[in-house]
């Protein structure tokens, strides 16, 4: 009989090139995306000892997290910003590597872009200097991020050095309820297992919830598996999964083209992808079940992303918690928050809302905002709404569906593509003690500007915030909405 | 990159667990495009009281006398003692880049984040795990020398994979062989891996004709 495999071992042993006596596998890597602040010593690494890259069509490029997201015709102020996405270009464009500049309509998060152009392909390996990149794992691909050191040796042998992860499972048992989302699901879960639950573990998502999920959801919670923790995270293929790498709003550049639906080679490729599901029996190390209906809109309230609650909730009390050092941990992150243990959820008022970044910035999330928004306009208490779009692609299909001026007339800021506030490397930040509803993934202390306090939660609970000034459950504010 | 073979040096305690890559090296110091000249900014909104950027110099900021960097009872420390999930968030190597700028050589931590565990072997910084237990005993030893205004030394030997206190009291720790070969010798990665270029070529393009559509651009 043969072993059921999991999906992470399918994928595994497709992309093994060798394997040592102790376990160290030599991976093939099939796809690198390369962002402007990890690659310059890469590139300078593979300069210094007169190296190519071993496929440089495997590698794609793009500016994202140095990036302004307004004023784009006046160029790149920051001086040292400027030069380092200078060296982005001069290095793809050195070692033949394609790039999409800041002017080109398919720049933006790359992350975003990666599954947006077909760049991302289920069954593929894909790394990326950056940990989000689990985020490709939505699409049945084994997807995870890593050092500069290693973005070289990909580049210079299309290979890495890795041991094989353990095995985890987290399934979701029956559907969530309307308004809540994929990142609802993701916080839950990181609240659940904790911010080192995952680690050592690829993760699987499965369940009645995730499949109901869109591709773009499951890529929200494919992102934020590395926030528990763990490198990668992925979901197995379905019909969903191919008939978003076919039926792309935007066409997607990478994968088999539209005349290769009818031939030979994109019926071979349905073959293959069909199979990247873990097989019936196959054995995780580890088993983490949740029930979809327990599952509430989330809101983290303190500095770590396992720092959540539901929005019916109060902030913990640390008294009430016995581990020492986690007591610590939470005293610490509420004197940075500026919380008591014991403040109800939605009695916190925000000063300023991010809707953005590589876990929510897609056309979902941009049309979950807008739902919200419609009709609506920001409380007077809140200062600026960045709505910041994950690609040009999405924001001109965004303006196409009239999202944009819904955005706009609530008084909402509508900005070009980037990671913007999310790590605030360009001039998107808070300012020292603002409070803000994000969409983000990290609530780590001076993440989004020096001293700034950070809450994670949906599109459509950053805007319910947004409207309100203060966190509220979005399905109350949507019940009176005919 | 350097080799790591033994090591002896002062133990700069952090006691928290959860430090992540943004605290460790802070983003707006990212922009460089150099490997070097990190070890500065090194904690730096721990460190410092005012905000800090590249363009201002640090001599210039109010120092957090509370912050252990900033102890000259840990001057010179190159022995990092951290709680669990050390290093986790960001991938950025940057923060190991930062902690070796600064004259750190190993971390010792009951866990680690996976990314920043990668990348320090990569950069001959040693990462070594211990039970709580250990940490906690570790910790608590460090903190009577400091009483007694002792500084507190540990003597790693990577080849012997111990950690050895000033009282003598030896722990073990465990290392993925490949890697200790590697940082003993100080070898390149990347040349190990050409060496098996025949291999990948063979891998490659088998790959390509099972599944073309992996290559089409």
């Amino acid at each position: 009989m043969i072993k059921a495999k999991t999906l992470y071992d399918k994928l595994w042993e497709a992309h093994t090139v060798r394997q040592e006596d102790d376990g160290s596998t030599l991976l093939y890597i099939d796809r690198q995306f390369l962002h402007e602040v990890t690659s310059p010593q890469a590139f300078e690494g593979l300069r210094m000892a007169g190296r190519k890259p071993w496929r440089a069509s495997a590698s794609l490029a793009v500016p994202d997290h140095n990036v302004p997201t307004t004023d784009r015709e006046a160029g790149i102020t920051d001086p040292v910003a400027k030069i380092q996405v200078e060296t982005l270009d001069n290095n793809a464009a050195e070692f033949g590597i394609t790039e999409f500049k800041m002017g080109d309509i398919r720049q933006g998060i790359v992350h975003v872009i990666g599954p947006e152009q077909g760049a991302t392909l289920p069954g593929m390996t894909i790394v990326c200097g950056d940990s989000h990149t689990s985020t490709h794992g939505a699409l049945g691909a084994l997807a995870f991020g890593i050092g500069t050191s290693e973005v070289e040796h990909v580049l210079a042998t299309q290979c890495l050095v890795q041991k094989k992860s353990k095995s985890m499972l987290v399934r979701i048992n029956g559907s969530v309820g309307s308004g809540v989302t994929g990142k609802d699901i993701v916080l839950a879960i990181i609240g659940k297992i904790g911010t080192a639950g995952g680690t050592g573990y690829a993760i699987e998502f499965a369940g009645e919830a995730i499949e109901e999920l869109s591709i773009e959801g499951r890529m929200t919670v494919c992102n934020m598996a590395i926030e528990a923790g763990a490198r990668a995270g992925m979901v197995g293929v379905d019909q969903k999964t191919i008939e978003f790498v076919k039926n792309g709003d935007v066409g997607r550049a990478y994968a088999p083209s539209a005349e290769q639906y009818r031939d030979e080679q994109w019926s071979r490729a349905v073959e293959v992808w069909q199979q990247l599901h873990s097989d019936i029996g196959a054995e995780f190390d580890a088993l983490v079940e949740l029930d979809g209906v327990d599952i509430d809109p989330q809101v983290s309230w303190g500095t770590s992303p396992e720092m959540v609650v539901s929005i019916g909730d109060r902030v913990p009390d640390p008294q009430a918690e016995t581990d020492l050092i986690k007591r610590n941990g939470m005293e610490r992150a509420l004197i940075y928050m500026g919380l008591e243990g014991g403040t109800k959820i939605n009695e916190i008022a925000i000063d300023k809302v991010f809707v953005g970044s590589c876990t929510n910035s897609r056309i979902e999330d941009l049309r979950a905002a807008a739902a919200v928004a419609k009709g609506r306009h920001k409380a007077d208490r809140v200062k600026q709404v960045l709505v910041v779009p994950g690609s040009g692609l999405i924001k001109q299909q965004a303006e196409d569906e009239g999202l944009d001026k819904i955005f706009l007339a609530a008084g909402f800021e509508w900005r070009d593509p980037g990671c913007s506030m999310c790590l605030a490397m360009n001039a998107d930040r808070l300012e020292p003690e603002e409070r803000c509803a994000s969409t983000s993934n990290r609530n780590f202390e001076s993440r989004q500007g020096q001293g700034s306090r950070t809450h994670l939660v949906s599109p459509a609970m950053a805007v319910a915030a947004a409207v309100t000034g203060h966190f509220v459950d979005v399905r109350e504010l949507m019940r009176g909405v005919k | 990159m350097d080799k790591f073979t033994q090591h002896s040096g002062v133990v700069l305690p952090l006691d928290r667990p959860n430090v992540d890559t943004d605290a460790i090296i802070p983003k707006q110091y990212l922009k460089s495009v150099k490997r070097a000249g990190f070890g500065p900014n090194l904690f730096d909104d721990w460190r410092y009281l005012d905000p800090g950027d590249p363009s201002i110099d640090n001599a210039s900021r109010r120092v957090n006398p509370d912050f252990v960097l900033n102890s000259p009872d840990y001057a010179g420390a190159t022995i990092l003692l951290g709680q669990e999930n050390f290093g986790c968030g960001s991938s950025r190597e940057h923060a190991v880049w930062a902690l070796t700028d600064y004259g750190i050589r190993a971390v010792i931590a009951p866990s680690f984040a996976d990314i920043f565990f990668n990348n320090s072997f990569k950069n001959g910084l040693l990462p070594i795990v211990l039970s709580e237990t250990e940490i906690t005993k570790i910790f608590s030893e460090e903190r009577k020398y400091k009483q007694n205004q002792q500084r507190y030394t540990l003597n790693i030997d990577l080849a012997a994979e111990s950690v050895t206190t000033p009282n003598g009291d030896s722990y073990h720790f465990e290392i993925d062989q490949f890697r200790k070969y590697r940082m003993l010798n100080g070898l390149d990665d990347i040349g190990l891996t050409l060496q098996h270029r025949a291999e990948i070529k063979t891998y490659e393009e088998r790959h390509k004709r099972e599944e073309p559509w992996l290559f089409s651009n």
